[in-house]
């Protein structure tokens, strides 16, 4: 699936997200945001007025509307967020039709609807079953088509044991048979998780959101106690301040910008991650991302492509390299592991020899079995064995060279060292019994993996390498793709405790991986991206799963996690900042009848008091709108230092936030008076 | 308690050669109260009520033990803020000990001498009697004045021992003892950010800290001074006015400069030490001092309370700041949650309530506008800055508010003990919180809390969160009067 989001203001999200703002009036709900429930309160107060007052009901009216948009325009921005994902989550259901679950039980199957289904039950799937419930193959292989949750149409390999043995419900069976036992109830699986993710049913407030609604509420509650004493100040000094008057005050202190935006921009964060085919299982572990300052990566099928590849011929001494690639690719022909295949490729391009045709019915080969040891083939000429080459490890090689009367050269021997010391396999290739020399295989680093530690140490994240390898060929691989540290020869335990070992540190630790083994580290890590080609128990282990499997994926997932924290701490200064011009429009015009000397505090030059409090309440209303596209997108992320986002950001959002509504404010006022609404 | 005893029976101690009465009841609660927060608001007057006794045993002991107090309360956040995993913030009677032992009697020791070198008297003479040149009997006053007046200016007590305060010539009788008495307000206060540095193994992070103060206290003097020498333009129109300004209400040995300058620290630091009339600056130049406490008098501050008051404000700034670099917010690496917000939030609004709260029930109860010398915005002015300096510890007053009526004596000293122990509170569940936290170690995602970009930031929330609040009950009072006064009207 591309990461493409729909049009910010797509009418199918739009229609509905009106009806929504509405609804979400409901006290009930508006209580749980304190900024915006004074809002409301202050609008009720406000409407109440306009029939108890006998004069300025035109302009208590417009108050009292204006008030009623700030909150419904707060509401908006959350349905419209809201609606984005219930879009995504409309499609995901599409995918979760009620399936007949072909159930096994002692031995005979039968058939049941798929809620049915209990855990631990094993159903048949054969090609063109939708696959009822989430589970894991145990018995045979077939492709699945993931489309209805990755997107990807290309279908993937499932299979008993091993590490590509989870299967998800609703994704459906292309060939074959496969059994599966089910290892999730319906309504918990893996596809209801994700709906309930993107619809935000299930949405908690994060530890950063709930440090920043009491900020937010604290600086309401102050700015309530200010508007509150301020009647008896004025009462004190002869100037009668009217109640809507107050509430428009204090509805422009209050932060109602952030406190309007606040819950879009957590659902919208979640709502990129989806898009980009993460599924996170808390807005939790979206935000911890944000903060992560030690990556472990799995090196097999991570940082290396997994399979061994030849990389290079390395010729006894008086043998052609090209005579030794001719033997191995020879020999590999018939060899349909990807070693075997590399070889044949790789002689292919350093040789130029073309794949022959092999298929000669006069052509042996011999496959690679455990007692022998090695591989090969065996031209037979007229009678006896024209050409007969093996491949194989060192010793098995030597044993089989002794064996035929041969001698094994002391150069090869010290090849074969170096290979192994430099962190790649050595294969040796044998003719009759001339030792042709070695073919090195080794484990090849993906494309652009050092690009992307780079930009991850930019972003002042180290990466470690888990390996299984000894220390030797860890650190060889380790500095061909440039990770910051290894761990080699690394067991489960080893695993968890190097975690711990890093929280204990202060880190915050995030890992990726697809194995069984590597459950327990990705349960103990702060955020842990399973694969979504891995086993089921490393899907359940983590708090994120990659649908791309892309263990990469990391980088971005961090970048939202930060744009997440930065859109809220930049609307929130933005907010705050905006309070200057608010007291420069609203405090002169509520002193300005009583003590006209103030006028010169008018520095924007707004036409009367009544004209300077609406354009200011216009203002704080529009403003929320106008956000709502930065909120969904979030404040973009460069990884150029915290130093220089910050003052990045403090100058857009901070003296932004200062200059913006007076300019604002002052435009609204010369709208209004031109229309005459005062 | 004690000390509300002691000023209850003073008259039966002894040292008492004029033979002064007890208090009233009111008065005396709100004396105690007043030194015992570090306030020293004094709606007494020092000459005239209080014996040498009361002075030395009841208000000295104060004046060192709130003073160490407040110190090690500041230490006690300090440390929270760099230690980490701890349980312990330190033990608060080894810190009192210290600090009296350690730094506060030897300075005052030094301090005193040299006050007395400067003219200051230090005896336990009964006053003594005067005849004028015109022919009038003056008592002027004697007792042990230098000892006193050290630990008030050190411990940013303020407490005068004379009604008139350092504006007395007694209690300030050269220049340069106006210049050490200036400078020793601010010394612990200001030191204590180096200390910050020290302990939390970041200097750069003390000095910026510093700076941050260091600006607004510029801010302030010049502000106040330009204010002062701008003088009054109804006074130039008629042609009366002082060559170097508003001299009204200013000892014309110290003039406006030192008028303002000395104002200005007083009112940063919650010392609350008088040399003139603050009540008598131009509007402006009393928005100055007001301003000053409103803000929580943490530009240096009153001893450790400044440190503390100052640290909640980079608490927020930092969790603002730590948003928006797209971190959790982290303070010297350690992660602000919830719970830090909650409690920085409580003691500003703390701070808030109180100011705003009684300030508000004076301005519309008989028994608050009973006490008012001046109409107007300047009466408002004057009951802002009695509550604002009760609630902030300052102990200044703008004088022209009689606070010696049963109600003032009791509203303010609650407001004292409100801007006191209700800040503590929160502060110290804070040092608490964060004393058990892990430290995450820093890394480039990790922003500095020191240089030019910290300290802009740190003024902004100072401003922006802590004075904004007071802005609207300030335009009624002082900004009022200033645009009137440039009208030609006074109060």
């Amino acid at each position: 699936m591309t990461p493409k989001a729909p049009s910010l203001f797509d009418l199918k999200i739009v229609g509905p997200a009106i009806g929504e703002s509405f609804k979400k009036l409901d006290p009930r709900l508006m209580v749980k945001n304190p900024v915006m429930f004074v809002t409301m309160i202050g609008a009720t107060l406000t409407s109440f007025a306009v029939f108890n007052t006998p004069n300025d009901r035109s302009f208590i009216a417009q108050l009292a509307v204006w008030l009623w948009f700030t909150v419904l325009f707060a509401n908006f921005a959350e349905a419209v967020a809201e609606g984005r994902g219930k879009a995504q989550a409309d499609s995901l259901r599409k995918a979760r039709k009620d399936t007949v679950a072909r159930r096994l039980r002692n031995g005979t199957e039968e058939r049941v609807p798929a809620p049915e289904l209990q855990k631990g039950d094993t159903v048949v799937c054969e090609a063109g079953d939708v696959i009822p419930a989430d589970g894991e193959v145990i018995e045979g292989i077939a492709s699945v088509d993931e489309a209805a949750i990755t997107g990807e149409s290309a279908p993937v390999i499932r299979e008993s044991g091993g590490d590509r043995s989870a299967v998800t419900g609703g994704t459906r069976v292309i060939s074959d048979r496969i059994v599966i036992r089910v290892t999730m109830e319906k309504g918990h699986g893996f596809l209801d998780r994700m709906i309930s993710m993107v619809e935000g049913a299930k949405r908690q407030k994060t530890p950063n959101e709930i440090a920043l609604t009491i900020l937010l509420s604290a600086l309401t509650i102050i700015f309530l106690l200010v508007c509150v004493t301020l009647k008896p100040f004025g009462i004190y000094s002869g100037v009668d301040f009217s109640l809507p008057v107050l509430i428009a005050l204090l509805v422009c202190l209050i932060p109602t910008t952030i406190g309007g935006l606040l819950s879009a921009i957590g659902i919208s964060g979640i709502d990129r991650l989806i898009r980009r085919n993460v599924m996170a299982t808390s807005g939790r572990a979206v935000e911890a991302a944000g903060d992560v300052d030690v990556l472990l990566l799995d090196k097999t099928g991570t940082i290396t492509l997994g399979n061994r590849m030849a990389s290079a011929f390395l010729p006894a001494p008086g043998v052609q390299a090209e005579r030794l690639g001719d033997a191995a690719q020879l020999a590999s022909l018939a060899d349909e592991t990807p070693e075997g295949r590399s070889i044949v490729v790789l002689a292919k391009e350093n040789f130029n020899l073309r794949g022959r045709d092999v298929a000669q019915p006069h052509a042996k080969f011999v496959p690679f079995t455990a007692q022998t040891r090695m591989s090969g083939v065996d031209f037979p000429a007229n009678g006896g064995v024209a050409r007969s080459i093996r491949k194989g490890a060192v010793d098995s090689m030597r044993t089989y060279v002794d064996g035929l009367g041969g001698q094994f050269p002391e150069p090869v021997v010290k090849t074969v060292d170096e290979v192994s010391r430099s962190g790649g396999t050595p294969l040796v290739v044998v003719e009759g019994r001339e030792v042709l020399g070695v073919v090195q295989l080794k484990d090849m680093v993906k494309g652009g993996m050092k690009e992307r530690f780079a930009h991850l140490r930019k972003m002042g994240i180290k990466t470690v390498m888990i390996t299984g390898d000894n220390p030797l060929t860890a650190a060889a691989i380790a500095a061909e793709a440039g990770v910051d540290d290894f761990m080699a020869q690394a067991t489960p335990e080893a695993k968890l405790k190097r975690i711990r070992e890093e929280q204990a540190a202060g880190h915050l630790v995030a890992m990726t991986g697809d194995g069984t083994n590597d459950a327990p580290a990705l349960a103990q890590a702060d955020v842990g991206v399973a694969m979504n080609t891995g086993t089921q128990a490393a899907r359940e282990a983590g708090n994120m799963v990659d649908l791309d499997s892309n263990p990469t994926k990391l980088i971005e997932i961090v970048e939202i996690g930060k744009q997440l924290l930065m859109t809220r701490g930049s609307l929130t200064t933005f907010s705050i900042a905006n309070d200057i011009a608010k007291y420069f429009a609203i405090i002169p015009a509520m002193l300005m009848v009583t003590f006209p000397v103030i006028a010169p505090l008018n520095i924007m030059r707004l036409t009367s008091p009544q004209s300077a409090i609406l354009s200011a309440i216009i203002f704080n209303a529009l403003i929320i709108i106008a956000l709502i596209p930065l909120a969904l997108r979030g404040v973009t992320y460069k990884p150029i230092g915290a130093l220089a986002i910050l003052q990045r950001n403090l100058l857009i959002y901070g003296l932004g936030g200062v200059i913006v509504p007076f300019m604002g404010i002052k435009a609204i006022d010369v709208v209004i008076t031109t229309l005459k609404l005062i | 308690m004690f000390t509300y005893a002691i000023l209850r029976l003073q008259y039966l101690l002894p040292l008492n050669p004029q033979h002064l009465g007890p208090l009233s009841p009111d008065l005396a609660f709100n004396t105690a109260v007043s030194f015992t927060t570090n306030t020293n608001w004094q709606n007494y007057g020092g000459e005239s009520t209080m014996s040498y006794f009361s002075q030395m045993v009841a208000l000295a002991l104060h004046n060192f033990a709130s003073a160490a107090v407040g110190i090690g309360l500041a230490a006690a956040l300090v440390r929270g803020i760099a230690r980490h995993s701890a349980k312990t913030l330190g033990n608060f009677w080894v810190d009192l000990v210290r600090v009296t032992y350690y730094l506060l009697l030897p300075i005052c020791l030094v301090f005193a001498v040299f006050l007395v070198s400067q003219g200051m008297i230090q005896n336990f003479k009964p006053y003594t009697q005067a005849t004028t040149v015109e022919g009038a009997t003056q008592t002027i006053v004697q007792g042990p004045m230098a000892s006193q007046v050290a630990i008030k200016m050190l411990g940013t007590n303020g407490g005068g021992y004379v009604n008139a305060n350092a504006a007395h010539p007694f209690e300030n009788p050269t220049p340069l003892s106006n210049f050490i008495q200036m400078l020793s307000i601010f010394s612990i206060g200001s030191g204590l950010t180096y200390w910050l540095g020290r302990m939390t193994k970041n200097q750069a992070h003390g000095w910026s800290v510093w700076t941050a103060m260091m600006i607004l206290f510029l801010a302030g003097v010049l502000t106040c001074w330009w204010a002062e020498s701008a003088g009054n333009p109804i006074h130039h129109q008629l042609g009366v006015a002082a060559a170097d300004g508003n001299m009204e209400g200013k000892e014309v040995r110290f003039g406006v400069f030192n008028s303002a300058l000395f104002a200005t620290i007083t009112t940063d630091a919650s010392c609350g030490a008088v040399n003139s009339m603050h009540d008598s600056f131009t509007p402006l130049g009393g928005f100055v001092p007001l301003f000053n406490i409103q803000l929580g008098e943490i530009i240096f501050g009153g001893v450790g309370a400044g440190l503390y008051g100052m640290l909640v404000f980079v608490i927020l700034a930092v969790f603002i700041a730590g948003l928006m670099v797209g971190r959790t917010p982290e303070y010297l690496g350690k992660k602000i949650g919830a719970f830090d917000v909650k409690m920085a939030m409580l003691s500003l609004l703390v701070l808030c309530l109180s100011i705003l709260g009684f300030a508000a029930w004076a301005a519309v109860s008989e028994w608050g506008k009973a006490g008012l010398n001046n109409a107007g915005p300047h009466g408002l002015s004057e009951m802002l800055y009695a509550f604002s300096s009760a609630t902030g510890n300052n102990g200044s007053a703008f004088a022209g508010l009689s606070g010696n009526t049963p109600w003032y004596n009791t509203t303010l000293g609650i407001a004292m003990l409100i801007g006191r122990f209700w800040m503590i509170i929160p502060i110290m569940a804070l040092a608490g919180s964060l004393a058990q936290k892990k430290v995450a170690p820093a890394s480039v995602g990790t922003f500095p809390v020191h240089g030019g970009t910290f300290v802009i930031l740190l003024l902004g929330t100072i401003l922006l969160v802590g004075a904004l609040n007071f802005l609207p009950a300030l335009a009624l009072g002082p900004i009022v009067e200033h645009f009137q006064m440039l009208q030609g009207k006074l109060f």
